[in-house]
């Protein structure tokens, strides 16, 4: 018995596996062949560059990534040459690497705007090492000197200061004193928004709290609407949040009959009787900056780009919406003297003595932290007035 | 401005919030779960209730959007999820195909439906379904706010009964049983076992796509791409977890709507520590149930007998 083994596939089987094989090679090829062929020539600096954006979410939220999507906008605009690649929908986790590897190595992009926080560590960070020549932009991110990779950069804005004057609007115009933040997760940039946003209402009447309640994710709509309906049932009246997309805070608490502060975006529209104002970001003067630098041959390697590029109203990253119709005239007033003295620069939110909501020092008196500084990058605290805890 | 806000409720506004929790998040799990129950009895699975409630959730928007009629969204998504439920009907039948693998593509395939369809519907507000008033004036608002019930919960509460009683004392029933049980059987009875199946897996999409349309016409009443963030996948579960009987359905989806609320409510009467476990309290709940009520004695009671074979 020497009979030789054969593998036993039968000759249909054969086929369809070359039938395979063959299917799947021509729609690889496909796939990368006709995006290839408009990148490639695009590779460097100057004109005719192109620039990639990632959000996390979908670019129409009335939103964090709306936001972004159009200061990308406002950007070509500015800018008609540029070639912009979007990606939107890109979770936080390895498929964002793969997304900037494909918008490198495919669609030639040398500029890369991947927006949100979680990208940073480590994908961001990873990458930037790989492609040394490609420019890594990030927002939020704190960019640390000699540890993170020299192509990588930094932006943000003190929409703290938007906050603060919305806090004022809010503060003035509730009745019960109680004003609610629905936040997602307790870091710093969170943490400094409802800061701001309390300091602001008890800069005005000091006995104002703000009820914080963190839904743990960026995207939760239920309970994000059920944080709405709880705080309305604790006699809130006035609501503002820190998620992704505010659109269903701002409509449950619409519903409810209170009163709401946009974030990130204009929600007049989905609050039309309870809208008061909201903290807007204003992305288009920092992207157009950004891409007029690079195409003007800077870098952020050789220093002549900014690591960290930070700012305020004052600045142009960020704005507030247009009072709503519940807004007295004396609130608008209060308003509009916080925002001038923002304007030129002369208001510090963080001026000492600010106790945290468990009564330790954390500005000492005399002490004022500056915007830039980093010190309140690295906020871990609740301040006096907050209700909440950063702990998990 | 209905500016004369309510007092504090304090600890009575988690209890208020849970039991309003209940019956605002519990809808979609209802439906999906319902739906999951009929389509299991007859044998097969269909994971792919998460994407088809995703497209009932976008269907049921755009509709309401469009038309101007919420009710008319509602049927559309219903629409929608047999259209999904034809296919993993019909592919979850041929030869040698899994119906765990082909599920799990539908998924994909829902949600890959209802974000690219979707995509114009984020930003416009479509009209919302009306809600039933239990509420009297004299009434908290806080309670009245609670009490605005939505027809589809009043529904899908009446259909768990009849779900029920359908498949104990009627003949379709028998025969959904028996392919589910047994399709020798069935077969040896003349039913066909293909058409039982198809239907069961086209209405189960019905209810799943309704699901949906409370999602997104009732609570949150948006849409977003992050609308159902799992809670088709769960509601898959929640039929295991109340072992193929509707009226358990019941229970099951209304513990895990209130279960939602519990988080946010404690928060907002002070309760700070702990928000990530709150918010993973149905889990810890399902887990605790499933330890206490398993038994190395028996199998588990009321499984369809051919669930998920191959044959």
């Amino acid at each position: 018995m020497n009979k030789i083994w054969f593998p036993r596939y039968s000759r249909r089987q054969v086929i369809r596996g070359l039938l395979a094989t063959a299917a799947f090679g021509v729609t690889a090829k496909l796939g990368t062949g006709c995006t290839a062929s408009e990148g490639g020539a695009a590779a460097g600096g100057g004109e005719g560059m192109t620039v990639g954006f990632i959000y996390v979410g979908p670019k129409d939220d009335y939103g964090y990534n709306q936001a972004h999507a159009e200061g990308a906008a406002g950007m070509v605009a500015k800018h008609s040459t540029v070639k912009l690649v979007e990606e939107a929908n890109v979770p936080e986790t390895t498929a964002v690497a793969e997304s900037m590897r494909s918008m490198i190595d495919i669609d030639g992009a040398r500029m890369l705007f991947p927006t949100s926080f979680g990208y940073f560590d480590p994908h961001i960070l990873k990458l930037a090492e790989e492609y040394p020549d490609v420019q890594f932009f990030h927002c939020g991110g704190l960019y640390q000197e000699g540890t993170h990779p020299k192509n990588v950069g930094s932006y943000y804005g003190y929409i703290d200061e938007a906050q603060y004057i919305a806090g004022i609007v809010a503060g003035m115009t509730s009745k019960t004193g109680k004003l609610g933040f629905i936040a997602a997760k307790p870091i710093p940039q969170v943490l400094r928004n409802i800061n701001s946003f309390s300091l602001g209402a008890r800069s005005i009447n000091p006995v104002v709290t703000t009820q914080v309640v963190f839904t743990g994710n960026w995207a939760e709509p239920i309970k994000e609407a059920e944080a709405t309906n709880s705080m309305v049932d604790q006699g809130i009246d006035v609501v503002t949040c820190h998620v992704d997309s505010p659109k269903v805070v701002m409509e449950t608490a619409e519903k409810r009959g209170i009163f709401t502060s946009g974030y990130h975006a204009n929600q007049a529209s989905l609050s039309p009787n309870g809208y008061l104002t909201g903290a807007e970001w204003d992305w288009t003067n920092i992207y157009a900056k950004l891409v007029e630098d690079a195409q003007t041959g800077k870098t952020l390697a050789d220093g002549s780009i900014p690591h960290l590029l930070r700012g305020g109203l004052k600045e142009g990253f960020c704005k507030l919406s247009d009072y709503g119709a519940a807004v007295s005239e004396a609130t608008k007033q209060a308003a509009e003297a916080a925002k001038a003295k923002f304007m030129d620069g002369s208001m510090v939110i963080y001026a000492g003595e600010i106790k945290d909501n468990q009564g330790n020092v954390v500005v000492a008196a005399g002490e004022s932290l500056k915007q830039q500084d980093p010190k309140l990058e690295t906020m871990d605290y609740l301040v006096e007035g907050v209700i909440g805890s950063v702990g998990s | 401005m209905a500016a004369e806000a309510s007092q504090a409720l304090g600890w009575w506004g988690v209890l208020l919030a849970i039991a309003a929790g209940t019956m605002r998040g519990g809808t979609p799990f209802l439906f999906v779960s319902l739906g999951e129950c009929l389509t299991e009895k007859s044998g097969k699975i269909n994971l792919g209730l998460e994407g088809t409630l995703l497209t009932g959730a976008m269907t049921a928007y755009a509709i309401s959007y469009l038309t101007g009629s919420p009710w008319l969204g509602v049927l559309a998504a219903g629409i929608a999820g047999v259209g999904l439920g034809a296919i993993h009907g019909w592919l979850s039948q041929q030869f040698r195909v899994n119906d765990v693998a082909v599920g799990i593509a539908m998924i994909v395939f829902g949600s890959g439906i209802a974000f690219f369809f979707g995509k114009p519907f984020i930003q416009p507000s479509a009209p919302q379904l009306p809600t039933i008033n239990l509420a009297t004036d004299g009434m908290p608002p806080a309670l009245q706010a609670a009490l605005q019930i939505s027809p589809l919960f009043l529904l899908g509460v009446a259909i768990a009964p009849l779900l029920s009683w359908f498949f104990r004392s009627t003949r379709w029933g028998l025969f959904i049983r028996a392919v589910g049980d047994s399709p020798d059987a069935a077969r040896a009875m003349g039913v066909s076992i293909f058409k039982v199946r198809m239907l069961s897996v086209m209405i189960g999409s019905f209810l799943a796509g309704i699901g949906g349309a409370s999602l997104s016409l009732y609570y949150p009443g948006v849409w977003t791409e992050r609308i159902s963030s799992g809670q088709g996948l769960m509601a898959v579960a929640l039929v295991i977890f109340a072992r193929w009987n509707p009226i358990a359905c019941l229970w099951a989806s209304l513990l895990f709507g209130g279960a939602q609320a519990l988080g946010p409510a404690l928060q907002s009467v002070g309760i700070q520590q702990g928000y990530y476990l709150f918010n993973a309290a149905p889990y810890v709940l399902t887990l605790l149930i499933m330890i206490f009520t398993c038994s190395p004695k028996r199998t588990l009671t009321g499984v369809p007998g051919a669930l998920g074979t191959d044959s």
